[in-house]
């Protein structure tokens, strides 16, 4: 075991995962963050907590990690490089691993100019391809990059981003591969609407046999209402929602479209699981935990296997 | 070149205003070429200048100069003899000319009249756009002679990120993507192998946050 963490754990016995997230609040509230660990608890084997998303100032990640450990779930950190040069990250990489944090995400970050101050100076100091390799190398050799041995390595089970539907897809898949070999565990992709050119992505990865080396949990986000599928189509950079799913979710009354979402959700979940190379889903209900365990439930993937 | 945009010029007048007889510099260099700081613009902020103080009721005795360069000494000292005579000087030089010219004359107000740009091209006329950061350790030879640091809004080293979409940054409409563009490069020159190589961390103490940098050429000295 590389870091021991439950989400290792589960993967490593060979069940098909659940991670999910959750969002820390735009304020110092922790009970904003335990109602929603309540409704995340049980459904999964670990749970991202994000790091600023979109560049929006809210409590830190590693705050919001201990206030849902502290409910028993288990945290998976989210850590991007737009904000902290390499001595902030390596310092909080090991303040989190001290507090008892073993599931890592390495991103990038969206550029400052989405969130609500624009104005701020940003680091990329390093990459978030960097990041994999600095927290390898300190966990695995037990130094800091400069070379100076650690008093105590931390445990990270370390993971990655990957976006099959950015461009250029041609190089989609040889970056995944550079992080997994700058030392990627497991990685977590960009929500998928569009299954086609996933299953693309996903035969061109299998070809590289990355998902031999990399534990493949495929990112999914159920729509509310085809509002929302129009509204991230045309603001998101990056996401891929093709007519024909806009289309269905369009068909229903108002009322009924969220229902609609999170059955869509579920098949989505359900052809996932049959696919060669998936190791686990990864449910981004943004702002909608109350329905994590509808949709995981419904998945057939509740309860959560306890693993030694 | 540097290049650079006019300040606001109420903002002008108003770092003027406590003065009735100064020195408007320009400088034959890059802030020449790029149309912000010559000679021309010499006598175009002068003229507007003197009219709105005469309309404001507070006349403006202006001088204007024209130097080879503001960032070179032989040039900078040709001021010497009459700067003393002026309450101060605006300088539509970039920040490195108008800084010159405040160290060689410290006894006279030196005023930004442009604010520096970049390190850029001129892509037509009345476009420029930024190429280069000084960063002081170029990698152009395996970037497909494009630049990460400059045209990637996260400077990069293995991107593009997941924000490239058609070609176009996730900062705006009006920005390329710098890692597609070098991905096209190192595609036609057939160095993709480049690509797929992890970089090591970039060492950003050659750059300007290693502190205010100098170099010395023993060979010239």
């Amino acid at each position: 075991m590389k870091s021991g963490s439950n989400l290792e754990k589960v993967l490593a016995a060979g069940h098909f995962s659940v991670t999910a997230e959750c969002g820390p609040p735009r304020g110092a509230d922790p009970d904003i963050v335990r109602k929603k660990a309540a409704l995340v608890k049980g459904n999964v084997d670990a749970c991202n907590v994000t790091d600023n998303q979109t560049s929006v100032v809210r409590m830190s990640s590693l705050a919001g990690c201990m206030l849902i450990k502290e409910q028993g779930i288990e945290p998976l950190i989210q850590m991007v490089v737009r904000d902290r040069n390499r001595i902030a990250l390596q310092s909080d990489l090991l303040g989190a691993s001290a507090l008892g944090v073993r599931n890592l995400l390495c991103l990038s970050g969206d550029h400052q100019k989405f969130g609500d101050d624009p104005q701020a100076k940003n680091v990329f100091d390093i990459d978030s391809m960097q990041l994999i390799h600095l927290a390898k190398t300190m966990r695995d050799e037990g130094i800091f990059p400069s070379g100076d041995k650690l008093e105590g390595a931390p445990k990270f089970f370390i993971g990655c981003a990957v976006n099959p539907f950015a461009d250029p897809f041609e190089i989609r898949v040889p970056r995944f591969k550079m992080k997994a070999d700058a030392g990627a565990d497991f990685v977590q992709t960009q929500c998928i609407y569009n299954m086609e050119k996933f299953k693309k992505y996903l035969e061109l990865a299998k070809r590289e046999n990355l998902h031999e080396r990399v534990k493949i949990l495929a990112g999914v986000t159920p729509l509310k209402s085809a509002g929302m599928a129009k509204f991230m189509r045309r603001m998101v950079a990056g996401i891929d929602i093709p007519d024909e799913v806009v289309d269905r979710i369009a068909a229903e009354p108002k009322e009924k479209q969220a229902a609609k979402g999170i059955e869509m959700c579920i098949e989505q979940i359900q052809e996932l699981k049959e696919m060669e190379g998936i190791a686990g889903v990864h449910v981004m209900a943004i702002e909608w935990e109350e329905k994590l365990e509808e949709i995981i439930g419904g998945a057939g993937l509740l309860p959560r296997p306890l693993v030694q | 070149m540097i290049t650079g945009t006019p300040k606001p010029i109420d903002e002008i007048l108003e770092m003027i205003e406590p003065y009735d007889n100064i020195i408007v510099a320009g400088c034959h260099g890059c802030v020449t070429v790029c149309r912000v700081g010559g000679e021309k613009e010499v006598q175009v902020l002068s003229s507007t200048l003197r009219l709105a103080r005469e309309a404001a009721g507070r006349p403006l005795t202006i001088k204007e100069v024209s130097l080879e360069r503001q960032c070179d000494p032989e040039y900078v000292e040709q001021m010497r003899p009459y700067v003393g005579d002026f309450d101060a000087v605006v300088s539509i030089a970039c920040g490195a000319g108008i800084q010159f010219l405040a160290e060689k004359f410290s006894a006279t107000p030196l005023l930004p009249g442009i604010n520096t740009g970049f390190l850029g091209v001129t892509e037509r006329q009345g476009e420029w756009s930024e190429r280069c950061q000084g960063c002081g350790d170029c990698v152009l030879h395996l970037t497909g002679g494009i630049c990460p640091v400059t045209r990637c809004a996260k400077s990069l080293f293995h991107g593009p990120c997941g924000g490239s979409v058609n070609g176009i940054c996730e900062v705006g409409k009006d920005t390329a993507c710098g890692w597609q563009l070098i991905i096209d490069r190192l595609k036609k020159l057939g160095q993709m192998e480049n690509y797929t190589k992890l970089k090591p961390y970039k060492g950003w103490d050659s750059s300007r946050d290693g502190g205010p940098r100098r170099i010395i050429r023993e060979d010239m000295i």
